[in-house]
This record gives structure tokens, C-alpha cells and sequence, in this order.
């Protein structure tokens, strides 16, 4: 494989919540983003995936770790350096209605990252590209002056995505783009957001717990629990090859939209809710809920180790489990 | 097993400062004992207000009803007044919602909350009714739920919540439970628990459920039978092996096309429905899912098809099912 565009490592990113008490949020995780391929990052809620993805891009100042782009560690970079390097780094977000600006027309919406960089010598200049973005997101010039509580879910996401690409970035975080959308509506962003790969040569971190539109959108998947990658691998191997006793478990919670095969399917269905990220303890985060915990689980943090050519797992019993010696 | 409910010709409209919005507009369907009735349908398209009439509970105006009935157990709903509907809220009839943190009152002790109901309903003395409130978070499989009642709802996650909801809504062995997208705001493992805990319950009391949701796995999962919405009006109506395996309305199809399966190859891309459902404010006149139908013709426009029946229990409001549509479908038995 080629170069990675961006390598996370051993990134961290604490909270402190008071009282002496600390959420580690993101503890500890490692991974390489190559160009042109969507990394899929998928668990629960409160896993901690929402957060290292606006950490990567440093929406948030790390606790410690690093992340490289372009052979150098963002995380040094001064205030300045930063900016210049920023327009290659973007973000759609999860919800449509909270994250355009109500009283601006839909050209400036786009503009915005424009107006910031300075990207434009004439206002010609500046409202031919917002033009030409609407189009690439199937939207049209005459949207250019609405506001908006005008648009539809569908709409607004396509706004905020020609927002994200006004700088043709390299790299875009897209955290949880379609989860408030409507099942017919999300298949369309998915389609264009993959269109727009392929033509514009993106590099997408795709953020979800919908696992089925992960593994249909992403090339590699990472999944999270408590703050720690628990396992990553291609994301054919990881649906049909699950090694982690969570990962099983979670593709085994997903429902299928076919009754015959969903009523006869083996399910593991896990005991208990996720643990609190406050202060956790140093072993496996999965522990408590896990069916093959043994005492040195409950000490140590397994490593998160290459148990298979591109296939990462943080598992003691890794090997039992592929071997098949433990059920 | 016979009609628990039956809802019939049911049309409620909003009376708003625009005009009238007809949200629901002139839907049948019954519930038989014991079965679980999936209804399915994307946001606006009415599966919500199609709840919350049978339950009444839709704020008087701005809504109304405009035309039809719904039975349940034999006596109109519609014509109840409020007080003979508190008797049968809770009692038998019960709802749980998508959100568990809004519907539970954020100042009250959980135990309380589920006394209430019970000396309401029972006319318990208030021992009784905290023993049996006790009784109620075990089967839902609250742990320790003596320390639990005692706690307030935000001490509870997202999971407990609703299994909270649940006991709430089961005091009463209500003969309908009305699930509103109650697994919509839960994480996948957890969703597995609730949804399991719905079947038990079902199983040991035989409670009807009408499950609303957008989850096509979900009603796969717990569906007998399966309603399909849109616009309004019901599409097509079937059981689950006859909705998912020879869905006979285009949108239908649709819907389940836009579902990526874990067995699909990614290099396919996903079939999208172009475009977005009508506004009610203005409803068509004729099929509503006129304008995104790839295969609309046109009658559709200004002439909304009838049922047309393939099986006793499965059929569909489209022309292209009529036994005059020249070339129906590939696969047709008709």
C-alpha cells in the first residue's frame, strides 16, 4: 500500500470532569488513513469515536500522541502554521439543522470557508465556485439565495457538504452524515459522498454505528469501545471474520432486513449497558461484558497487535479464538 | 384469535395557521390478539399521528378527526370522551416512546412514578402497589430493583430507561401495547436486549403490539405482519415473509433496495428513492408516491388505486397491480 495520508498515533484525549476525576475519552489509539480509502469507525455511543475524529483534525487539543500528515506532526504545528494547513481538513456533521447558520443564505453558507481562506480575487470569482459546488452536490444556482429552513434533511446535508469541499480539501471527517436521516434519503447522501470520492480523489474518516452502511462504505473499519480500538481490518475480514468477542457481538445485535435468516441466526446478545468512561480501570474495557474473560484480562490492557496480515485485534484469547479452542 | 382492534376508513387532519394538514388520510387495518403489527414508513408520513389517535392522545385542536373508526374491542374509540379514555389509557392500552429520557418525569423517583399508575389503575394501597412496582422492574430485568426504584430517571441509562418505560406501560397487562420507535435512540447490543425483553413479555402475556419504525431489520426481527405507509395512506399491507420476499408496491421494493445488507457487494451502489415524500399541507390527489415512482404512469397522478389483493392477507394500493396494467410486474402471480 502506498504512503498513509494521515497516521494517528497513540492519540489521547482526556476530560477532565471535576472532583479530580478524569474521562478519557479517546485512550490510546493507532491507525494509518490511506489516500483515497474511507476509514469506517464504528461503536456505541460514548466509545469515543466522535472525539478522535475532531481530534485528528484538531478540533480539540489532544492530551498526548500524535498525528501525521504530510511528514509532519500536526500537533506542533503553531496557530498559523495550522491554518494554512487546516483547509485540507474537513467536517460534515451528524445533524443538517444544527449545523447551518439560520440567518445566512445558502451562498454564504458555502462561501464561509471561502470568505476565511481567501480563497477569491472577485465576488464573480466567489459566487461561480459556490455555483459550481451546488452542482456538484446535485443541488442548482437557484438554491443559492434561500435560507436553510427551507431545504429538506436530504438538502441541508448536500449544503453542508458542498461547505466541506468549497477548499478541496484532501481529508474529511464525516461524523454520523446520515444517521438523522431517513433510510430512503441516506442512500442518496452515501451514493454521493462516494461519487464525490471518486471523482475528487477524497480520503473520508466515515464515523457511524449504522455497521451495515459502514461496511458498505468503508475499505477499512476500526471498531471502538471505552476509548480503545479493539479491532481493525478490511471491512470484508471484519464482518465475515470477526475476531474480538465485541465485535462478534455486535455484528451478531445488528438486525437483518430478511425474517427468514434473522429469526434462525445464532445471536449473542450481551449482558448489561457500557460501562462509565470516568476513571476506568487498566484491563480490557470489555471485561465485564465479555463471554471469555479470565483473570488476566481483568489486569492487563491486551495489546493491540497485527494478528493477521491488516488485521489488528486487542484480545488475549485472540489466538484461541481463531483457532476455534474457545466457543 | 379474533379483532383486538380495528381501525377503519381513519383520516386525522391538523388544523394550522397555513391550512389543513392532513396527516393521516383515510387508513383501515385491524390487530388480532397476541400478534405484533409492524408499521413502517418514513418521517411525516403519518405513523406517528396513526399512534397517537388510537391512543388519543393528539392535542384537540389543532387535530381532528376526520372521518372513520377505530375499534377496540368492539367500542369506538373516536367517540369516547376523555374521561372514559383515562380508564382505558395505561390499562389497556399502553404506549412506549422513542425517547425514554422525555417521557419519564425527570423529578420523580422511578418507583414512584410506576405507583402511581398502579393505585390509579388497581386501587392498590400503597404497600401493595410498591411491592408490585418492584415486581414490575424485575420482569423487565432491572437489576436490584428494590436500590433501583428509589433512583431518579437521568440515574438510569439510556437501555434501563426503557426498560423502565416497559414496566410502566405492563402494569396493567394492557391486551395493546403501542411501541413508537422504541429502540430508534438505542445503541445496537443494547437495542438486541430491549427487543428480546418486548418478545418475552409478549410471550408469557400475550400482548398485541403495533411496532412503529423505520428499521426494516428490527421489524424482520418482531413483525407478523407488516403495514407499509406513505403519504398518508397505506401502501401495502402483508405478512413479513410476503412484505420482504415479494414486496409487490414500488415503493416498497424501493425501501427495501435502499438498505444495505451485509451480504451485498460494495462495488453495487445503493438504490436511492430521488427526491423527498409529499407535503401533506397539499396532498396529492392522486398515488403519493406519484413523483418518485420510476415506474409511475399516468393514471397515478390524479387517481389513487385501490386495494388490490394477491393473497388473503397481502395487498397493495397500486395500478401496475391492476388486471388491466398491461406488463405488470416480472414475477406477478397474478
Amino acid at each position: 500500500m502506498a504512503e498513509p495520508l494521515i497516521s494517528v498515533r497513540n492519540l489521547k484525549k482526556y476530560f477532565d470532569v471535576g472532583r479530580g476525576k478524569t474521562l478519557k475519552a479517546v485512550d490510546g489509539i493507532s491507525f494509518d488513513i490511506y489516500p483515497g480509502e474511507t476509514f469506517g469507525l464504528v461503536g456505541e455511543s460514548g466509545c469515543g469515536k466522535s472525539t478522535a475524529g475532531r481530534t485528528i483534525i484538531r478540533l480539540y487539543e489532544p492530551t498526548d500522541g500524535e498525528v501525521i500528515f504530510n511528514g509532519e506532526n500536526i500537533y506542533q504545528l503553531s496557530r498559523n502554521e495550522m491554518n494554512r494547513i487546516r483547509r485540507n481538513f474537513q467536517m460534515i456533521f451528524q445533524d443538517p439543522y444544527a449545523s447551518l447558520n439560520p440567518r445566512m443564505p445558502v451562498e454564504d453558507i458555502i462561501a464561509e470557508p471561502l470568505d476565511i481562506h481567501k480563497a477569491y480575487k472577485s465576488n464573480k470569482e466567489r459566487r461561480d465556485r459556490v455555483i459550481e459546488l451546488l452542482k456538484l452536490v446535485g443541488l442548482n444556482e437557484e438554491h443559492a439565495q434561500r435560507f436553510p429552513h427551507e431545504f429538506s434533511g436530504g438538502q441541508r446535508q448536500r449544503i453542508g457538504i458542498a461547505r466541506a469541499l468549497a477548499l478541496n480539501p484532501k481529508f474529511i471527517v464525516c461524523d454520523e452524515p446520515i444517521s438523522a436521516l431517513d433510510v430512503s434519503i441516506q442512500a442518496q447522501i452515501v451514493n454521493l459522498l462516494k461519487e464525490l470520492q471518486k471523482d475528487l480523489g477524497l480520503t473520508y474518516l466515515f464515523i457511524a454505528h449504522d455497521l451495515s452502511m459502514v461496511r458498505y462504505i468503508s475499505d477499512r473499519v476500526g471498531v471502538m469501545y471505552l476509548g480503545h480500538m479493539m479491532e481493525l481490518a478490511t471491512s470484508e475480514e471484519l464482518y465475515s471474520e470477526p475476531i474480538h468477542p465485541y465485535t462478534q457481538a455486535l455484528l451478531s445485535a445488528i438486525p437483518i432486513p430478511d425474517p427468514e435468516v434473522q429469526r434462525n441466526r445464532h445471536r449473542i446478545i450481551l449482558e448489561g449497558d457500557v460501562p462509565s468512561p470516568i476513571d476506568p480501570e487498566d484491563n480490557c474495557r470489555f471485561v465485564d461484558r465479555c463471554r471469555f474473560a479470565t483473570d488476566r484480562c481483568r489486569k492487563e490492557v491486551p495489546e493491540f497487535r497485527e494478528i493477521k496480515k491488516d488485521h489488528f485485534v486487542a484480545c488475549h484469547r485472540a489466538d484461541e479464538i481463531i483457532k476455534g479452542t474457545i466457543n | 384469535m379474533g379483532k383486538l382492534l380495528e381501525v377503519k376508513d381513519l383520516a386525522v387532519s391538523f388544523q394550522t395557521y397555513f391550512g389543513e394538514v392532513e396527516a393521516v388520510r383515510g387508513i383501515s387495518f385491524h390487530v388480532d390478539r397476541g400478534e405484533t403489527v409492524a408499521l413502517v414508513g418514513e418521517s411525516g408520513c403519518g405513523k406517528s399521528v396513526t399512534a397517537n389517535s388510537i391512543m388519543k392522545l393528539l392535542p384537540m385542536p389543532p387535530a381532528f378527526y376526520k372521518s372513520g373508526q377505530i375499534f377496540f374491542e368492539g367500542e369506538d374509540i373516536v367517540k369516547k370522551s376523555e374521561k372514559e379514555m383515562q380508564k382505558i389509557r395505561g390499562d389497556k392500552i399502553s404506549m412506549i416512546f422513542q425517547d425514554p429520557m422525555t417521557s419519564l418525569n425527570p423529578t420523580m423517583k422511578v418507583g414512584k412514578q410506576i405507583v402511581e399508575g398502579i393505585i390509579k389503575h388497581h386501587g392498590l394501597s400503597k404497600d401493595e402497589a410498591k411491592k408490585k412496582a418492584i415486581e414490575m422492574l424485575d420482569l423487565v430485568a432491572v437489576p436490584q430493583p428494590e436500590k433501583r426504584a428509589n433512583q431518579y430517571p437521568h440515574e438510569f441509562s439510556g437501555g434501563m430507561r426503557q426498560r423502565v418505560m416497559i414496566a410502566l406501560a405492563m402494569v396493567s397487562n394492557p391486551e395493546l401495547l403501542i411501541a413508537d420507535e422504541p429502540t430508534t435512540a438505542l445503541d445496537v447490543t443494547v437495542q438486541a436486549q430491549i427487543l428480546d425483553l418486548m418478545k418475552q413479555i409478549q410471550d408469557k402475556y400475550g400482548t398485541s403490539i403495533i411496532l412503529i419504525t423505520h428499521d426494516l431489520g428490527v421489524v424482520a426481527d418482531m413483525s407478523d405482519r407488516v403495514i407499509v405507509m406513505y403519504g398518508g395512506k397505506l401502501m401495502e399491507e402483508g405478512t413479513t415473509h410476503e412484505i420482504f420476499k415479494n414486496p409487490k408496491h414500488p415503493y416498497t421494493r424501493k425501501l427495501l433496495d435502499s438498505v444495505p445488507r451485509l451480504d451485498m457487494d460494495r462495488s453495487e451502489s445503493l438504490h436511492s428513492i430521488a427526491g423527498t415524500p409529499p407535503d401533506l399541507y397539499k396532498p396529492p390527489k392522486g398515488c403519493p408516491f406519484f413523483e418518485r415512482c420510476d415506474e409511475a404512469m399516468i393514471i397515478c397522478k390524479d387517481h389513487m388505486p385501490e386495494k388490490e389483493y394477491h393473497t388473503n392477507s397481502h395487498y397493495s394500493c397500486c395500478w401496475l397491480n391492476h388486471p388491466m396494467a398491461k406488463g405488470a410486474t416480472e414475477g406477478s402471480e397474478i
